[in-house]
C-alpha cells in the first residue's frame, strides 16, 4: 500500500506539472494584457510595470521563471488584487467554495442513493417512474438555470430563503440545491441500474433461499455490491460540480474561489489564472486518489491484489 | 416410507407482455424421508421452475402458482406469507444454486455469509454461531476453516465455493436439501467431488434430496427415484433401476438413447428431433407427440394420464394403454437396458429400488 500510495504520489506531480504547462500557455493565448483596460498609463508607464512584472521577456522565459517559482512554492502576486500573493487569495476565499461543493456532494449523493434503491427496489412502480423523471430533469437542466429558477421563485416570490450573498447557512441552501442537482441525477441514475443488476443476481437468490427478509437482503447485501461502480463516478463528479460553482458562485454572489476565478480571467490576472488552476487540478488529482482507496475499502477482490505487492 | 413432501397438480405460469406461459402445468409428486429424487429434463421442461416454487423464490410478478399444493409438515406453502415463508427458507428447506462462482455474495466474508443464516433461525450468540460455521466447514471438506471464515469468495475455487454453498445450505440441518444443478459449472472430477460429499452429508444428516439435473450420470450416480420433465409435466417417474432399465416414455427411451457412453459405436450422437414445444400455446393433446416417432393419433388429440407401470412406476403415455399397439423401445435403448442388466449382473448384485 505504502509503495502503491508513492506510485500514485509521483503521477500526481507529472500530471500537475503538464497542467501547469498547458495552461501557461494557452492562457498566453487569450487575447488582451493585464493593462487593456488602464487607459489613463501612458505606454511608458505600462513599459515599466511590463518589466516589473518580467512580462516583457519572451513566453518561454516567462514559463521556465514561473516554473522555477512554483517549485519554490511561489505562485506569484496578483496584478489586480493589490499585489495581494496568490496564495492568501486563494486561502481566503476556498471557505464559501469548500462549504457548497462538500454540502452539495454529501446532500447529493445521499439523495442519489436514496432516489436510486427507491427505484430499483419498486422497478417499473410509480416510484421508479417519478425517480427516473428527477434524474432525467436533473441531468438535463444546467445547473444555473436552475439556480435562476430557485432564486425567482423561492427567494423572491416566496421570500423564504435570501437571493444572494453569504452571511449565513440559510444563504447557503439554494446554491447547495442548486449545485447538487446534477450529483442527485447521475448517481440515482447509476444506481438504480447497478442495484436492479445486484438484485437480478445469483447470490441474492441464496441470501433469500437462506430465509432472509426482503429488507436484510437490500440492507445487507444488495447496497454494497451496487455501491462499487457508483463509487467509480465520483471521481468525475468531483470535476462537474467543480465547474458547476464557477457559474453558481457568481449567480448567487458567494464570495468563492470560482467567483473569483472568473473575474481574474476576463482580467488577465495571470498569476491568479495559473494559481487557481493548479489548485483545482491538485484538489481533482486528490479526488480521484481518494475514490481509488475508497473503491479498495468497498470491493476486497481490489483491495487484496493491491495488498499483494 | 415417510413422506415429507407432497406436491399436487402445482400449475406455475407467468405472464409475460405475449401472454401467459404456462412453464408448469401440473406436477405431482412425493418426497419421502432420507431419498433422493432427482428431476431430469432438458432446458425450459420446468424443472428449475418447480424447484424454486417449492421455496417460494420465484418473483412474482411475472410468476405466479396458479392451482395446486405443496404440503409440507401438514401445511401448504403456496398459502403461507412471506414472513412465514423466511422462517422454513434455510432452516427446513435449503436449496444450492448452479454456478458457485456466482452464487456467494462477493463482498461479504465466507464466514459472516454461513453465520448469516445460523443467525436468522437459531438462537445462538455470535461466537456459538462463528464455531458451527467453522464446524459445517469442516464438515464440507475444507481445510483451515478458521482462517477460510475470513476469506472472500474470491480465494476460493469453483469446488470449494460450492462446498461453502453446501455448508451455507446445511447451516440449519434442514430436512431438504433442493439442488438445482449444483455441478453442471463444475469440470468432471470437482464434480464427483461434490456428488461424494453430498451422498455423504446425507448419509450423516439423513435429509432428503431433491435433485435438479439434466446429467443421466449425474442421475445414475445419485438418485433412489427419477422423475422426468417434459414441457412443464412429469411424463414418467419410477425408482432409478425402473428409469434406466425398464423405460417407458417414448422420451424417457429418448434422453436415454441421446446419453453417451465409453464404448459408443455409432460415430454420431443420438439426439431427439425437434425441439419442446412454446409453452406460451401449449399444443393439444401429448406435448411431445410431435417429436415422438411412436406417436399415435389420440396423441394429437387427448393428453395422456399416468399409468401405472408398477407401485413406484408411473408414466404418461398411451402407448401403456391396454388398446395400444405393442411397442418395442428403440434398439440404441434396449441395447443399453441389455447392457446395463448385464454389468449389474456380472457385479452379481440386484438392481437398487
Amino acid at each position: 500500500m505504502a509503495r502503491y500510495t508513492l506510485q500514485r504520489f509521483v503521477y500526481m506531480i507529472i500530471t500537475l506539472f503538464i497542467i501547469a504547462t498547458l495552461t501557461f500557455f494557452l492562457m498566453k493565448l487569450l487575447p488582451g494584457s493585464p493593462l487593456q483596460n488602464q487607459e489613463k498609463l501612458t505606454p511608458e508607464q505600462k513599459a515599466l510595470i511590463l518589466k516589473e512584472y518580467g512580462l516583457d521577456k519572451p513566453v518561454p522565459v516567462q514559463y521556465i521563471q514561473y516554473l522555477g517559482n512554483l517549485l519554490k512554492g511561489d505562485l506569484g502576486v496578483s496584478f489586480q488584487y493589490d499585489n495581494r500573493p496568490v496564495t492568501e487569495l486563494i486561502s481566503d476565499r476556498i471557505g464559501p467554495s469548500a462549504q457548497l461543493g462538500f454540502q452539495a456532494i454529501v446532500f447529493g449523493t445521499i439523495v442519489g442513493l436514496i432516489l436510486g434503491i427507491v427505484a430499483a427496489i419498486r422497478h417499473n412502480h410509480w416510484e421508479d417512474y417519478t425517480a427516473t423523471v428527477i434524474a432525467v430533469l436533473g441531468a438535463s437542466i444546467p445547473s444555473f438555470v436552475l439556480g435562476g429558477f430557485l432564486q425567482y421563485f423561492i427567494a423572491v416570490k416566496l421570500q423564504w430563503l435570501p437571493v444572494a450573498f453569504w452571511e449565513g447557512f440559510k444563504y447557503t441552501i439554494l446554491p447547495t440545491l442548486a449545485l447538487s442537482v446534477g450529483v442527485i441525477a447521475s448517481i440515482a441514475r447509476f444506481m438504480r441500474t447497478e442495484m436492479l443488476e445486484v438484485l437480478s443476481s445469483d447470490y441474492i437468490l441464496t441470501a433469500r433461499a437462506k430465509g432472509i427478509s426482503q429488507a436484510g437482503v437490500i440492507i445487507k447485501h444488495a447496497i454494497r455490491n451496487s455501491l462499487i461502480p457508483v463509487i467509480t463516478i465520483l471521481g468525475p463528479m468531483t470535476v462537474n460540480l467543480m465547474t458547476g460553482t464557477l457559474v453558481i458562485e457568481k449567480l448567487f454572489a458567494v464570495p468563492g474561489l470560482g467567483e473569483q476565478f472568473v473575474r481574474s480571467i476576463e482580467l488577465n490576472d495571470y498569476p491568479v489564472i495559473m494559481g487557481t488552476t493548479l489548485f483545482y487540478s491538485a484538489l481533482l488529482i486528490l479526488a480521484v486518489f481518494i475514490v481509488d482507496v475508497l473503491y479498495g475499502v468497498v470491493d476486497p477482490r481490489i483491495r487484496l491484489a493491491g495488498g499483494k505487492k | 416410507m415417510e413422506k415429507i413432501l407432497q406436491v399436487n397438480d402445482l400449475h406455475i405460469s407467468f405472464d409475460i407482455h405475449a401472454g401467459e406461459v404456462q412453464a408448469v402445468r401440473g406436477v405431482t409428486f412425493d418426497l419421502y424421508k432420507g431419498e433422493t429424487l432427482a428431476i431430469v429434463g432438458e432446458s425450459g421442461s420446468g424443472k428449475s421452475v418447480t424447484s424454486k416454487a417449492l421455496m417460494r423464490l420465484l418473483p412474482t410478478p411475472p410468476s405466479r402458482i396458479k392451482q395446486g399444493e405443496i404440503l409440507f409438515e401438514g401445511k401448504d406453502l403456496t398459502k403461507l406469507s412471506e414472513k412465514e415463508m423466511q422462517s422454513i427458507r434455510g432452516a427446513k428447506i435449503s436449496m444450492i444454486f448452479q454456478d458457485p462462482m456466482t452464487s456467494l455474495n462477493p463482498t461479504m466474508t465466507i464466514g459472516k455469509q454461513i453465520m448469516e443464516a445460523i443467525l436468522k433461525h437459531q438462537k445462538l450468540s455470535k461466537d456459538e454461531a462463528r464455531k458451527r460455521a467453522i464446524e459445517l466447514l469442516q464438515l464440507v471438506g475444507i481445510k483451515n476453516a478458521e482462517l477460510r471464515m475470513k476469506q472472500y469468495p474470491h480465494q476460493f475455487s469453483g469446488g470449494m465455493r460450492q462446498r461453502v454453498v453446501i455448508a451455507i445450505a446445511l447451516a440449519c440441518n434442514p430436512k431438504i436439501l433442493i439442488a438445482d444443478e449444483p455441478t453442471t459449472a463444475l469440470d468432471v472430477t470437482i464434480q464427483a467431488q461434490i456428488l461424494e460429499l453430498m451422498k455423504d452429508i446425507q448419509k450423516k444428516l439423513g435429509m432428503s434430496i431433491i435433485f435438479i439435473t439434466h446429467d443421466l450420470g449425474v442421475v445414475a450416480n445419485m438418485a433412489d427415484r427419477v422423475a422426468v420433465m417434459y414441457a412443464g409435466k412429469i411424463v414418467e417417474i419410477g425408482t432409478v433401476d425402473e428409469i434406466f432399465y425398464n423405460p417407458k416414455h417414448p422420451y424417457t427411451w429418448g434422453l436415454l438413447a441421446s446419453m453417451p457412453s465409453l464404448d459408443h459405436k455409432d460415430t454420431e450422437l443420438y439426439s431427439i428431433p425437434g425441439s419442446p414445444p412454446d409453452l406460451l400455446n401449449p399444443p393439444k393433446g401429448d406435448a411431445f407427440a410431435p417429436r415422438n416417432p411412436y406417436a399415435l393419433k389420440i396423441d394429437y388429440e387427448l393428453e395422456p394420464p399416468m399409468f401405472q407401470v408398477s407401485d413406484t412406476h408411473y408414466a404418461a403415455t398411451w402407448l401403456l394403454h391396454e388398446m395400444a399397439p405393442k411397442v418395442e423401445p428403440p434398439a440404441v435403448v434396449r441395447e443399453r437396458m441389455e447392457r446395463f442388466a448385464d454389468i449389474v449382473a456380472r457385479k452379481g448384485g440386484k438392481p437398487r429400488g
